[in-house]
């Protein structure tokens, strides 16, 4: 077991055989969740995969182009500039499919990922044959050698991931609007299709600059994971980017210092599974679009209905009775509420549990009939004359025919707040509707029972 | 050039495999679920990894019931983040299939000093030697012919593979193109996606045990998505994408062969090659195709300007 002191070591970087490893991991972490993002609400998640893919034809001519002109085949920069130039090639295949013809970007994807692939593993088996050299250590160009990395890795790393993060930070407003709206950029004016290409080659110099050191399945991880957990916090662009980017650097640092105490374990798998981790917190507890508090919004949002349309039920059938303009509060059967809607008698009985237990109903027979109270007949009012005030604005503004209001206002009705029918009471002036007066509804109501 | 029994036997198997995949293909293309194939590829690796942990073989069954069980988890893991995390599929996707992928990693670790058992030998399969595992030595004619297990395995696969797309055409046509109708219409599309996972799963670990990754990335989308650009017949597109896949299977392989001959080298990798063929022939038709080939387009659109 190693002692807690060389853990500290590791984690601050003080360990001099991993600090190199971790400081790398992190910045391409960083890196990738940032471009990343960028990637995920284009939802093109899998281009990493894609490129990645399409650099081993590069980095195979390369080598055959380099020895044939009496050259190093090995030496790194040209098999990064290979790798690169293919890579953008995939990249640009990948659009032209989409653009011209019918074909969707996730079948663009895997025919130049398959294509690519196929012909790169073909050059590879040539060289193979070739007298001058073995292809050996061509193929750990793309999946990586994260334990052994060297000094020269580290300078083309942070070279590469500060040009990057330097550009998405100047070209950030373009990028956004490219990534909600490229039509509403190309009508602007903005050329389009060159900040397109410009942000795949971006993720193309981090893909390559990675994949020598970390290997294809931690790039295609770093590219999609941490920006995914990212998007569970929060709707806003700029936070999710900074948010991915911390992710993406945390699951490098944590990963690798990991990886560093237990033997044999390669360290791009470990840090694959902290983002996973991390991946998976997010989506769980995320306080944005987490499942656990979409479930909870839901189900708020079906007791506020339930009650809503309970309410709403009472009075209306309150309001059938009766002739003058103030109501006559009585025992309304549960026989007749039930039939006003489509819920349920368990649904309805639960509502009403709920409603008494806020005071706005009571039962004094129990089991068969209920009667609102005055705080409930104050709700019941303001819940229908809302309902009656959206029926009114859909039917003038949105033409929305009187026979099928009832239903497009019940959609609107729970979501939009306060705030909406204040303004809907202005836009509605001229139809007399003055102080807490309940207007008529514009359609015939059915009785129910 | 030198033409060999070998060479007969690759062909036949390439195209049988090439055929198993196209044929489910076609499907995937119009789910817009391509890249299934790729991620299933990598995420059998825990699968092969626990079924040589638990059996401490590497005896075929139960590496490929293990394969094909990763493969089918694929499927559920990335339906289940997608619709509870309301994620990208293409997103949910790729955090499986790594995630998988890297667990099969530090699975092997403990086995790998013993046993042959690494990520690039589950992703090479190779197509070349697979001729040379023969099972059965039948008599036709006077001939006594040497089948290799392989083409007995893939065979089984294609046929069935076949047998479920004619059995099940009119729901995995209605459930690809609309999913909500076919509900309606009392068809349960999520059973039919499962199904076709299922199938896709075992075809994917079936192929790439014997051929290799390649070809079964390869086949799963080019020929669909080149057929796709042929017509607007789903029966036509499936007849369509299996012949381009047993073209490229055979291409590919004559390829392989003479290609790299005019550069003074030996040969290579078919399975390779036989990518490449493919994305030739989806180029061609990309270019081509009477409808929707990018010339007539073009030709179409500068005769409106005039």
């Amino acid at each position: 077991m190693p002692e807690l002191a060389d853990i500290w070591n590791v984690l601050i970087l003080r360990d001099y055989n991993t600090r190199l490893v971790v400081i790398c991991t992190m910045l391409l972490g960083c890196a990738c969740g940032l471009m990343g993002g960028f990637l995920l609400l284009r939802k093109r998640s899998l281009m990493g995969d894609t490129l990645s893919h399409a650099t081993l034809p590069g980095v195979g001519l390369s080598f055959m182009l380099a020895v044939a002109l009496g050259g190093d085949g090995k030496s790194l920069p040209i098999l990064l500039a290979g790798a690169g130039i293919t890579g953008v090639i995939g990249c640009a295949a990948v659009l032209f499919i989409r653009e011209q013809t019918r074909i969707k970007d996730d079948a663009a994807m895997g025919i130049v990922l398959s294509v690519f692939f196929g012909a790169g593993v073909a050059i590879l088996g040539v060289i193979q044959t070739m007298p001058e050299g073995s292809a050996a250590g061509l193929e750990s160009f793309i999946y990586g050698k994260t334990a052994s990395m060297v000094m020269s890795d580290f300078q083309i790393l942070v070279f590469i991931t500060v040009c990057v993060i330097t550009c998405s930070l100047l070209l950030f407003k373009e990028f956004r609007l490219l990534c909600f709206d490229e039509h509403f950029a190309a009508a602007l004016g903005w050329p389009v299709k060159f900040l397109d290409i410009l942000l795949l080659a971006l993720i193309t110099a981090v893909t390559v600059a990675g994949l020598q050191a970390v290997g294809l399945i931690l790039i295609i991880a770093f590219l999609i994971t941490p920006a995914a957990a990212a998007r569970f916090w929060t709707n806003q662009l700029d936070r999710m980017l900074v948010l991915s980017a911390l992710i993406g650097g945390a699951s490098g640092w944590l990963g690798a210092s990991l990886s560093a105490f237990i033997p044999r374990v390669p360290a791009g798998a470990v840090i694959v599974l902290v983002a996973a981790l991390f991946f998976v917190v997010s989506m769980l507890v995320g306080t944005e679009r987490g499942v656990m508090i979409r479930f909870l919004r839901q189900s708020q949002l079906e007791k506020r209905m339930g009650r809503q349309h309970l309410l709403r039920a009472l009075y209306e059938i309150l309001e059938g009775g009766c002739v003058t303009e103030e109501l006559n509060i009585r025992t309304v059967p549960f026989r007749q509420i039930r039939g006003r809607r489509t819920w349920s008698d368990r649904q309805l009985r639960d509502y009403i549990r709920r409603a008494y237990n806020e005071g706005l109903v009571e039962a004094p027979n129990k089991a068969d009939s209920i009667l609102l109270t005055e705080t409930g007949l104050v709700e019941a009012k303001q819940v229908t004359r809302n309902h009656r005030l959206w029926e009114m604005y859909l039917i003038e503004y949105a033409d929305v025919a009187t026979s099928r209001v009832d239903r497009d206002a019940d959609m609107v009705e729970h979501i939009l707040g306060d705030k909406m029918v204040t303004r809907l009471e202005n836009k509605l002036q001229a139809y007399r509707i003055a102080g807490s007066l309940v207007p008529q509804s514009p359609h015939p109501i059915h009785p129910g029972d | 050039m030198e033409w060999y029994s070998i060479d007969t036997w690759i062909v036949v198997i390439a195209a049988l495999a090439a055929g198993a995949c196209a044929l489910l293909g076609n499907f995937l293309v119009l789910r817009k679920m391509s890249m299934m194939g790729d991620a299933i590829s990598h995420a059998v690796l825990p699968g092969l990894a626990i079924a040589f942990l638990v059996t401490g073989a590497r005896a075929s069954l139960s590496m490929f019931i293990g394969a094909a069980i990763a493969g089918v988890l694929t499927a559920v893991f990335t339906q289940w983040i997608s619709r509870f995390g309301k994620v990208d599929e293409g997103a949910s996707m790729g955090i499986v299939f790594t995630t998988l992928f890297a667990l099969g990693l530090l699975l092997i670790v403990p086995g790998a000093d013993h046993v042959d058992l690494d990520p690039s030998c589950v992703l090479y399969g190779a197509i070349e030697l697979t001729p040379l595992d023969v099972v059965w030595r039948p008599t036709l004619f006077g001939l006594s012919i040497e089948v290799p297990r392989a083409a007995l395995v893939l065979a089984g696969v294609t046929s069935f593979n076949a047998a479920f797309v004619v059995a099940f055409f009119k729901e995995l046509r209605i459930s690809s193109f609309d999913a909500e109708l076919a509900t309606t219409m009392g068809i349960d599309s999520k059973l039919m996606h499962y199904l076709l996972m299922t199938l896709v799963a075992v075809t994917t670990v079936a192929c790439f045990e014997a051929v290799g990754s390649i070809i079964v990335i390869a086949m799963l989308i080019v020929p669909a998505a080149t057929a796709h650009l042929l017509t607007d017949r789903l029966w036509l597109m499936v007849v369509l994408s299996v012949l381009i896949a047993i073209g490229s299977a055979v291409l590919g392989h004559l390829s392989a062969l003479i290609v790299p001959a005019w550069f003074g080298f030996a040969d290579t990798s078919t399975s390779g090659m036989m990518a490449v063929m493919a994305g030739l022939i989806f180029l061609t038709v990309m270019l081509f195709a009477p409808k929707y080939g990018v010339l007539p387009r073009l030709v179409l659109k500068m005769k409106a300007v005039g």
